[in-house]
C-alpha cells in the first residue's frame, strides 16, 4: 500500500511513515566561534556557537551539527569540553563532526553527549572506521558525511560526482555513489550529503545528487549546501528524497528564523514538529 | 533528589543534565544499596537487552528495581528502560524484569521504504490519562531510537502509541512505574516538561 502510493505521488509524501522530516542547522565551528564558509574557503567568524545553539533549540530546530571546521586540516582534537557545554544547553539530538579519526574519539565524544558523531576524511582514509563506531555506539550514531562535487562521468567515477575529503580541498577520484553504498555496507546508520559546488551559493540544494543517493541506500539523508530560501527546503525534501535539510547562512544571519522555515514546510504538507 | 541508575547502557549524562536542567538534582549510581534508598528513580538506557540484563543481574540492581517497586516509589523508565520492565524481550530471546505484563517485540515491517531503527521526532498520541502526559497534546512529537518496542499483555497499562508501519507502544504505566520509549531529554520542552512532571509525582494516578 505504501509503495504504491509512494510510486503515485513521490517518496516525498510517504503515507505510512509517520517520522516527520527534519530541519537541520549546521555551526561550523573554528577556535570555540561560529564561522560560516563559502566554498569552503573564505571563512568569518560570526559569533557564539553555543548561544546560537541555544537560540535555534528554542526555536524549534530538530537537530543540531557542529562542525569543527579546521580539525581535519590541522590534526588538532575535537574539543570535548565544547561539545559537554552544548549538552549543558540544548536537549534535542546533536552531532558532532570534524576531525574524528578513531573509536576513541567518537566515544568520548558520545559520552561527552553528541548523538551522533561525523566522519568523513578519516573514514575515506581508512573505511573500518565506519564499522568500528558502528559497532561501539550504535550504527544509527555513525553519521557518514561527504563533501561532493560535481565531475565529467568517467569509467572511475561513473556517477559524475566525486568525493573531496580534507574540508572540501582534496579530491579523491572516489565516485560518490560508490561510497555512500559502500557506506551504508560498512554500517554508516545515516548520511550527510553536502553539495561543494552549492554550499555557500545559496541557488538551492543540489537535487539530483541528493536524490541518486537517497534513492540508493536504505539508510536516512541529510542533504547540505545551498539552501537560499525556504522553496530549497521544500525541493529538496520532495524532488531530492532527503528525510532532513541541513541549514547555515539563511538562519546565522537572521534572514530566516527555523520557526518561517518549518511553517513555510508544514504550510506546503510537508509533515514536521511544530510545537516545541 | 532523583537516582538515576546507571547500569552500563549509554547516555546516562544527557538524562542527568535534563533534571538540572528542570531544576532538581540528580545522582548517577550502579549500587543496589542506594536504589534501595532512593526517593525517586530514572531507569533510562539506550542498547542491547541481553548485557543490560546480564549487569543488572551481576550488581543485584534487578531485585533492587522490584523492591523499590513494590514499595511505591516512583520510577521512570526510558527507552530500554521501558523495555526491560516487561517479563521477556525478542532482543536475544531473554527474561526480563517482569514489573509489568507483556514483552518487548521487534518492529516487523513490511513497506520497505521503512526503516529500522525508528530514529527521529514522532507523533504521540495519549489513549488514557497519566498525571506524567498532563499538558501533552495528541499529536505532539517526540524523539525516538530503538529497533524493538514494549508491548504491554494488558491494554490497561498502555498510555500513549506511536506509529511505525503500524501502532506501537509509545508509553506504558503500571502504579508507580511510568515509562516512555521515547526519550524525554532529548525531546525539547515538551520532554523537558515531562521530567519536570516526573519530579512532583507522587506515584499515584490521579494528579
Amino acid at each position: 500500500m505504501g509503495r504504491r502510493l509512494d510510486s503515485l505521488i513521490g517518496r516525498g509524501y510517504k503515507i505510512s511513515a509517520m517520522l516527520s522530516k527534519r530541519l537541520v542547522v549546521c555551526l561550523d565551528v573554528r577556535g570555540g566561534k561560529l564561522a560560516k564558509s563559502i566554498k569552503f574557503v573564505d571563512t568569518k567568524d560570526i559569533g557564539d556557537p553555543i548561544a546560537k545553539a541555544r537560540e535555534y533549540y528554542e526555536g524549534g530546530v530538530d537537530e543540531l551539527v557542529f562542525y569543527d571546521i579546521t580539525a581535519s586540516r590541522e590534526n588538532r582534537d575535537i574539543m570535548i569540553n565544547f561539545v559537554e557545554e552544548v549538552a549543558r544547553q540544548i536537549f534535542i539530538p546533536f552531532s558532532v563532526g570534524g576531525g574524528i579519526r578513531s573509536v576513541e574519539d567518537a566515544t568520548r565524544l558520545r559520552n561527552a553527549g553528541a548523538e551522533k558523531v561525523n566522519v568523513n576524511t578519516a573514514a575515506v582514509k581508512r573505511k573500518e572506521l565506519i564499522t568500528e563506531i558502528a559497532d561501539a555506539i550504535g550504527s544509527q550514531s555513525a553519521i557518514l558525511s561527504m563533501d561532493i562535487r560535481k565531475v565529467t562521468p568517467t569509467k572511475e567515477m561513473p556517477s559524475g560526482y566525486e568525493i573531496v575529503v580534507n574540508g572540501g580541498v582534496t579530491p579523491t577520484g572516489i565516485d560518490a555513489l560508490w561510497w555512500a553504498k559502500t557506506g551504508e555496507e560498512l554500517g554508516a546508520g545515516e548520511m550527510v550529503i553536502n553539495s561543494i559546488d552549492a554550499d555557500g551559493t545559496r541557488d538551492g540544494y543540489e537535487i539530483n545528487l541528493t536524490r541518486m543517493i537517497a534513492d540508493s541506500v536504505g539508510i536516512p539523508v541529510i542533504a547540505s549546501g545551498g539552501a537560499g530560501k525556504p522553496g530549497h527546503l521544500y525541493d529538496v525534501l520532495t524532488e531530492g528524497h532527503a528525510d532532513a535539510a541541513l541549514v547555515a547562512s539563511i538562519v546565522h544571519y537572521g534572514e530566516y528564523t527555523c520557526r518561517d522555515l518549518k511553517e513555510y514546510l508544514q504550510g506546503r504538507g510537508i509533515k514536521i514538529r511544530m510545537n516545541y | 533528589m532523583i537516582t538515576i541508575i546507571d547500569y552500563n547502557a549509554g547516555n546516562i549524562k544527557s538524562v542527568q543534565r535534563a533534571c538540572a536542567e528542570v531544576g532538581v538534582p540528580a545522582t548517577v549510581t550502579s549500587d543496589p544499596a542506594a536504589v534501595a534508598k532512593a526517593e525517586k528513580i530514572i531507569f533510562p538506557g539506550v542498547g542491547a537487552t541481553p548485557s543490560a540484563m546480564a549487569y543488572l543481574g551481576k550488581t543485584g540492581l534487578d531485585d533492587a528495581l522490584k523492591n523499590v517497586f513494590k514499595a511505591g516509589i516512583p520510577i521512570l523508565g526510558i527507552c530500554l528502560g521501558a523495555q526491560i520492565i516487561l517479563e521477556s524481550s525478542e532482543e536475544g530471546n531473554r527474561k526480563c524484569l517482569g514489573l509489568v505484563a507483556g514483552k518487548t517485540v521487534r518492529f516487523k515491517l513490511e513497506d520497505k521504504l521503512l526503516k529500522i531503527p525508528h530514529m527521529g521526532w514522532n507523533e504521540v498520541t495519549i489513549v488514557q490519562p497519566h498525571p506524567l502526559l498532563d499538558g501533552i497534546k495528541s499529536g505532539d512529537e517526540f524523539y525516538f531510537v530503538h529497533s524493538y518496542y514494549p508491548q504491554p499483555a494488558d491494554k490497561k497499562d498502555v498510555y500513549a502509541v506511536s506509529s511505525h508501519g503500524g501502532d506501537f507502544c509509545a508509553a506504558l504505566g503500571s502504579r508507580n512505574l511510568f515509562a516512555t520509549q521515547f526519550h524525554p531529554e532529548k525531546s525539547g520542552r515538551l520532554g523537558l516538561q515531562m521530567l519536570e512532571r516526573f519530579t512532583r509525582w507522587d506515584g499515584a494516578l490521579t494528579a
